[in-house]
């Protein structure tokens, strides 16, 4: 299989862990060779937080080269624009909940505040498709994470894993009452 | 779901997708070590979380953090010499700490063998520095192993054990922050059944002390022991080479992740040089090396940091008298930094321009991305508190940093903390800045599980030798940077301690009650010789993660009253709470998924106009 990258990126606390891990051992479970590497220095202080999944028969290193990424999951607006300027290849996708949550120089007002909209237009250059989701109301903001992981899902944004595998990787990594509200917030993105 | 802590016990052999910390435990499991010990620093800490992850009662080898890295290298040395095979982890700059006991264990017969992990930090994702631990390895004269993946890094924790145990020696595993952290798909082995603890130690099996001339005898032991080392590094094809049928006659010397970006690369270049990978990096396995370098015409020696490698590969040329072209670091740059896939083609592109295809500019994208610095979290007692001494400090003031959450008290909108070299270090350096220092007052700052690590000898010289500074202790119950580990100040409450000290002026309060630690630190910066202020809050990440498990949980928040709110923006600029969120408008909102509830914002207003939502009543 050709190798196919994924660069997810959003701030600490919004569950990027468990996204990336649902991704890999989705991925796994679909029999695709795959590696991972989360970057978080000082993540849980509100910094950002990237993760990376490599896949295909003839990858090496987990951290993905400039502008190599097919698909760019950003959990938070101004995070998904730095991704997207590190790491988005020409045509790849682009999915991101409107979420903002702001940086310090926009908190101090140093730095306007970039919108879902300004994102969607500057990738356009790159002829990259952008999915913005509407979250709606979430039992917990800490789910936002499977809002993505169903978007990537439903869209079949990662080629040759589909919902089961998806549905499997979750398995494994959550139990009870935890693994029934994720799939819940899962299972209404996917389908 | 599969639980992390069954994984790491299954029995039998089996395959699984593990983070490069979490396959070290693992392999900790396999080869039967007894007792490990350390101290928390990233990239090593999820080491220490899989092992908790095991209930104590199931846990086939004994576990401590130790006070600092020093001390956790003494503890398992100490109990490797009872016949124990044992490891100690830490991170790269632990090694430093760790050094006085580190660089003597060479010279010992440890008789259960001893493996140190020591977590390096290219490119500083989350240290103060990235050195390059390996300029140690060779004064302490230890094997060094270095994996370039998660699979290795548990292949080769197996084999420095296997090794620390035959030559009943210290064998270091270096691991690097994206091996650490990287996950992939494992195949284990089975899994040992325990020995029992061993308490065997003998003098008999020294010698012990390295005095006078028995220090020179026994580190002619040491050189023959890491000989010897090099034959079984030979023996277990650690280091192996990747040839090519297009090699153009060149090659490449590497080792750790470097080998992979490295591969990254040669995917899609002109040709392939041969590669030489190195499992090994102390000894250098010299016959290898002279071979490789006698079938090439170039070789370039390719390594992350320093050119530890490439001195001592170029030295082997010269004196074999190799006409080898050999390239390694030409520029500043080379020596920083990680040896990412981008950087490590582009040093690939600058040595060797017709190996790599240019790949097309793409267009930039026309956003400009505002950085985004770690925060203190919402609720943080460290925030409230520096927002509370800021108000008792004149401007000329000095004020010294310590590593720990509250380092982050340096960013706008606090500003204090101006110097930090590492753990433990404020006190010091305030006592030396207070020296002649008549019209500024040196306050320093100090974190609850770093007065123990390293910040005690700072404090007792202060008061030993009567420095006038005021020492502020950021007490919040937990080693909080590095992911809530417990330390000694569970068990030794800091002010006994410092009572004990002889300090005299002590003075402590909740750091959410904000006017009264204005008050104690003014009081205290009037104090003559050394005054400590406790200013104390629980870890609020901590607690209100504990909170949230707890049956009937509700989450509250607080709100801006948009009709008293004067816009004074005193929360969100002064304060800097990152739930304050500002709208164009120049109107300031809580954030609902990051605001926690505590209400320490409340009293920062002067308007009055934060109040608690609905659910609070
Ligand atoms: C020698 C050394 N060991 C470990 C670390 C990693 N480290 C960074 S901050 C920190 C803990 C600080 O804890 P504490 O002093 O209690 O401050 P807190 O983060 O809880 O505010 C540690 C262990 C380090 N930087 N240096």
């Amino acid at each position: 299989m050709k190798s196919f990258n994924i660069y997810i990126i959003g701030v600490g606390g919004q569950g990027i862990g468990l996204l990336s891990q649902a991704l890999l051992r989705g991925i796994d479970h679909a029999g695709i060779p795959a590696l991972a590497v989360d970057t978080h220095g000082l993540a849980q202080r509100g910094g950002i937080v990237v993760s990376q999944i490599r896949c295909g028969d003839r990858v090496h290193s987990p951290l993905i080269m400039s502008h190599s990424a097919d698909l760019v999951l950003g959990m938070e607006v101004h995070e998904v624009a730095r991704g997207a300027s590190l790491a988005l290849k020409k045509g790849g996708t682009l999915v991101f909940p409107d979420v903002s949550w702001q940086p310090l120089p926009v908190r101090l007002g140093r730095s306007p505040e970039i919108t879902a909209e300004e994102v969607i237009q500057a990738c356009t250059v790159l002829g990259a498709v952008s999915i913005k989701l509407e979250l709606g109301t979430l039992p917990d903001a800490r789910m936002q994470n499977m809002a993505l992981l169903g978007s990537v899902s439903k869209n079949a944004l990662i080629p040759g894993v589909s919902k089961q595998h998806y549905e499997a990787a979750l398995d494994d990594l959550l139990s009870g009452d935890l693994l029934k509200k994720n799939r819940a917030v899962f299972d209404g993105f996917a389908a | 779901m599969k639980k992390i802590n069954d994984i790491l016990m299954t029995k039998d052999p089996f395959e699984e997708i593990l983070m490069g910390n979490e396959a070290v435990v693992r392999a900790m499991v396999e080869t039967g070590t007894r007792v490990i010990a350390s101290y928390p620093g990233s990239p090593t800490p999820e080491i220490a979380a899989a092992i908790l992850s095991i209930p104590e009662d199931r846990r086939p080898f004994y576990f401590e953090f130790s006070v600092n890295e020093k001390v956790a290298t003494e503890v398992a040395f100490g109990a490797a010499l009872n016949g124990n095979l044992s490891c100690a982890f830490f991170k790269s700059v632990g090694l430093n700490v760790a050094l006085d006991s580190f660089v003597q264990l060479s010279l010992m017969t440890i008789t259960g063998g001893m493996v140190v992990v020591v977590g390096d930090d290219p490119g500083a994702n989350s240290s103060q520095n990235e050195q390059d631990n390996r300029n140690v390895y060779q004064m302490a004269r230890v094997a060094v192993l270095e994996p370039a993946s998660p699979q290795e890094a548990y292949e080769y924790y197996k084999h420095a054990a296997a090794l620390a145990k035959k030559e009943q020696t210290v064998v270091v595993l270096r691991l690097t922050t994206h091996v650490c952290h990287a996950r992939q798909k494992i195949r284990f082995g089975a899994r040992s059944k325990p020995v029992p603890y061993q308490t065997g130690f003998s003098r008999a099996n020294g010698p012990y002390i390295a005095l006078t001339t028995m220090a020179l005898d026994m580190k002619r032991n040491a050189i023959q022991k890491l000989r010897r080392a090099g034959q079984y590094i030979q023996q277990t094809g650690l280091n192996r080479e990747i040839s090519s049928q297009n090699s153009r006659g060149k090659g490449i010397i590497t080792s750790g992740l470097t080998f992979l970006s490295i591969l990254d690369v040669l995917e899609v270049s002109l040709y392939r040089p041969d590669i030489l990978k190195l499992g090994a990096v102390n000894p250098l396995d010299e016959e290898r090396v002279l071979a490789f370098l006698k079938a090439h015409d170039e070789v370039l020696v390719l390594e992350e940091l320093d050119d530890i490698l490439e001195l001592r590969v170029k030295a082997l040329a010269y004196d074999h008298g190799l006409k080898t072209k050999l390239t390694g670091k030409t520029r500043d740059e080379d020596f920083v930094g990680e040896y990412t896939p981008d950087k490590t083609r582009e040093k690939l592109a600058a040595v060797w321009p017709d190996l790599v295809i240019p790949s097309p500019a793409l267009p930039a994208l026309s956003l400009a991305v505002p950085p985004r610095p770690a925060q203190m979290c919402p609720g943080c007692g460290h925030r409230s508190a520096f927002f509370a001494i800021k108000k008792a400090l004149e401007k000329e003031d000095v004020t010294v940093a310590d590593i720990g959450c509250h380092t982050l008290g340096y960013m706008p909108p606090y500003e204090m903390g101006e110097i930090l070299l590492c753990m433990g270090s404020s006190a010091g350096m305030a006592s030396g800045l207070s020296l002649f220092n008549h019209q500024k007052r040196v306050v320093a700052f100090l974190g609850d599980s770093t007065f123990f690590h390293a910040g005690l000898p700072g404090l007792i010289n202060t008061i030993f030798n009567r420095h006038n500074i005021t020492l502020i202790l950021m007490e919040n119950g937990t080693t909080a940077m590095t992911g809530h580990q417990d330390h000694a100040g569970s068990v030794i409450p800091v002010e006994n301690l410092l009572k004990g000290l002889g300090v005299e002026s002590i003075l402590s309060c909740d750091t959410y009650n904000q006017s009264k630690l204005t008050e104690l630190v003014r009081t205290s910066l009037a104090v003559k010789g050394i005054s400590v202020v406790i200013a104390r809050h629980p870890c609020m990440l901590k607690f209100t993660r504990q909170k949230r498990k707890q049956p009937g949980f509700v989450q509250t928040h607080v709100d801006i009253d948009q009709d008293i709110c004067t816009q004074t923006r005193d929360c969100v600029e002064r304060f800097g709470c990152p739930t304050f969120t500002r709208k164009p408008d120049g109107t300031v909102f809580t954030h609902p998924d990051l605001c926690i509830g505590d209400g320490s914002c409340r009293q920062t207003c002067p308007e009055k106009a934060i109040v608690f939502g609905k659910e609070a009543k």
